[in-house]
């Protein structure tokens, strides 16, 4: 017997004037996992999430998050959920703790706010301004304003957007986290790495439609079950050998690189026993797996920065 | 449900005076005009047929009216600028009501209201006496009840009005008519009758009545009608607010 997911989704629709944002979404969110809507800007992420979370109205579909129409139950809705938003503002001269300490109020039963505000490293930043902050230490406070009532279900739109790298691990480390609390988290991303390191399962979507869904290797597999495996070495009848291998397509060499490509999960385990049955000396051995990029330009016919 | 009410009051006030030029265009300017033109105008200091009554003898009233409608027209200010810049967006993904946000900014609004008239009458008192025939809380009631009254028809123009760029104008273009037609400067039955009738409607016109009736004595039962009118006032424009709120 499956559980109720906490998000579901049918044939969601949102039009703008003659813009079809969203056309016939689909999808459920299961409890207990990380979600993620990825495709590039533009795709009609930010609009399905805001549908979801009850901010817009969709011209047609059905919702239901956390059992509850997020039209009709928003306010109730939001005392469960924790939102962050892409474009956000505050009021421009409010102070940090202030504005965790205003929303903490605002919910039955809110966690610590200095610790929060600790946990995302903006302690030193705990009397600034919000003008004053850059923008990532903005985007951190959008994520503790999002986290401040313990939500069960978390929405976080383009999380990392304008983060460094270390940030943006601190980031991910803190959503792993708070899955790992039994919550269940939605993200919108376009950056595919955060997708493969953050998401138990994906949703692919571009132009406002839904691609695929599945886990990121689910999708590589079905999509790109291509494998690349490139060896440098001086054995000139390695090229041969390789090509002899049943799941090999092709072998191209330049100089003493050896790209060697094939289909199929266990091509680099028949390279390797080949480098071994045949004792080929191999200076250089390194893969190459597909990602999702490579997927969704697979599915769509362009790359996700287009 | 007023949950966050007094937090979001209390913060939005400490928010306006962290900005020393707010505070200064809110209390110091309307301070200083008053002085000014009680030194100009006040009633024993010049020929009294040459100088208009509002300026003269009223002039508390006017004052009054102005913050009034200097409030109206920041309140729309703000909450558009809230709007367009997302912070009302940002505040709809939580448990917090419109009306509350509303209200909060109302409040703040008042309190500056209070705090002005107060800066005002004191500053000015050698020009506009406050001897015991002035019946200060009262004036002060009537200015509260008049304020929340025109206030609620700002909640209205706010709850409409898309962009920044617009609020201040429609905000202007609403409030400075009514101000013409409201009784201070030409008696209202003096008006040709579309005005006299537009006057009617208008809950500045009430406002006028009421405080210079109190300013200058008479007792609140004599105008019952000016407070049924900006009470009923009150509630219909906040009751339509509420109903065609935008966020975004």
């Amino acid at each position: 017997m499956t559980r109720e997911p906490v998000i579901h989704v049918a044939a969601l629709r949102k039009t703008y004037g003659r813009t079809v944002a969203v056309d016939e979404v689909s999808f459920d969110v299961q409890a207990g996992e990380i979600f993620g809507l990825i495709g590039p800007n533009g795709a009609g992420k930010t609009t399905a999430m805001e549908c979801i979370e009850g901010l817009r109205t969709p011209d047609r579909g059905l919702i239901s998050v956390l059992g509850m129409d997020p039209g009709r139950d928003a306010y109730a809705l939001q005392e469960r959920i924790g939102v962050q938003l892409q474009e956000a503002q505050l009021q421009k001269r409010i102070k940090v703790r202030e504005a965790v300490g205003l929303w903490a109020s605002l919910y039955r039963k809110p966690v610590n706010g200095d610790r929060l505000i600790d946990q995302l490293g903006l302690g030193d930043k705990r009397n600034a301004w919000f003008m004053t902050l850059s923008g990532g230490q903005k985007q951190r406070l959008f994520i503790a304003l999002a986290l401040i009532n313990d939500p069960e279900l978390v929405f976080l739109d383009e999380l990392t957007t304008g983060l460094d790298p270390q940030a943006r691990r601190a980031i991910w480390d803190l959503v792993r986290g708070i899955r790992q609390r039994g919550k269940t988290v939605f993200l919108t991303t376009h950056l595919m790495e955060e997708a493969e390191r953050l998401c138990d399962r994906v949703a692919i979507i571009d132009h406002g439609r839904i691609i695929d869904i599945g886990t990121p290797t689910e999708l590589v597999h079905r999509h790109c079950p291509e494998r690349t495996v490139i060896i440098v070495s001086q054995d000139s009848n390695a090229a041969d050998r390789f090509r002899a291998i049943p799941l090999v397509r092709s072998v191209s060499s330049e100089g003493f690189q050896l790209t060697i490509r094939g289909v199929g999960g266990e091509l680099v385990t028949h390279v390797i026993q080949c480098v071994a049955e045949h004792k080929i000396l191999v200076i250089d051995f390194r893969t190459e797996v597909p990602t999702l990029e490579d997927v969704f330009l697979k599915l769509t016919g362009h790359m996700i920065r287009d | 449900m007023l949950r966050g009410l007094w937090k979001l009051t209390w913060l939005e006030i400490k928010i306006f005076v962290r900005e020393p030029l707010g505070v200064i265009g809110t209390v110091g300017i309307p301070v200083l005009i008053y002085v000014l033109f009680g030194r100009l105008f006040a009633s024993p200091r010049r020929d009294a047929a040459d100088v208009p009554r509002v300026f003269s003898v009223d002039l508390p009233i006017l004052a009054s009216v102005l913050i009034a409608t200097s409030t109206v027209l920041s309140l729309v200010a703000i909450i558009a600028i809230y709007r367009e810049g997302g912070i009302l967006r940002r505040l709809r993904a939580t448990p917090l009501r419109p009306y509350t946000i509303l209200t909060a900014h109302v409040l703040v609004k008042l309190l500056f209201t209070l705090i002005t008239l107060a800066a005002m009458l004191l500053a000015g008192r050698r020009y506009y006496s406050l001897d015991a025939g002035v019946p200060l809380v009262s004036f002060t009631l009537s200015l509260l009840f008049s304020s929340v009254s025109i206030l609620s028809l700002g909640f209205l123009i706010a709850s409409i009005v898309p962009t920044a760029r617009f609020a201040q104008p429609i905000g202007t273009l609403i409030l400075y008519p009514m101000l013409a037609v409201s009784g201070l400067f030409v008696p209202v039955a003096s008006l040709p009758p579309t005005l006299r009738a537009l006057a009617r409607v208008l809950p500045l016109t009430y406002a006028v009545s009421l405080m210079r009736g109190i300013w200058h004595g008479e007792s609140w039962a004599a105008h019952g009608g000016d407070v049924a009118v900006l009470f009923v006032m009150f509630l219909a424009f906040t009751a339509v607010s509420a109903k065609v709120f935008r966020w975004e």
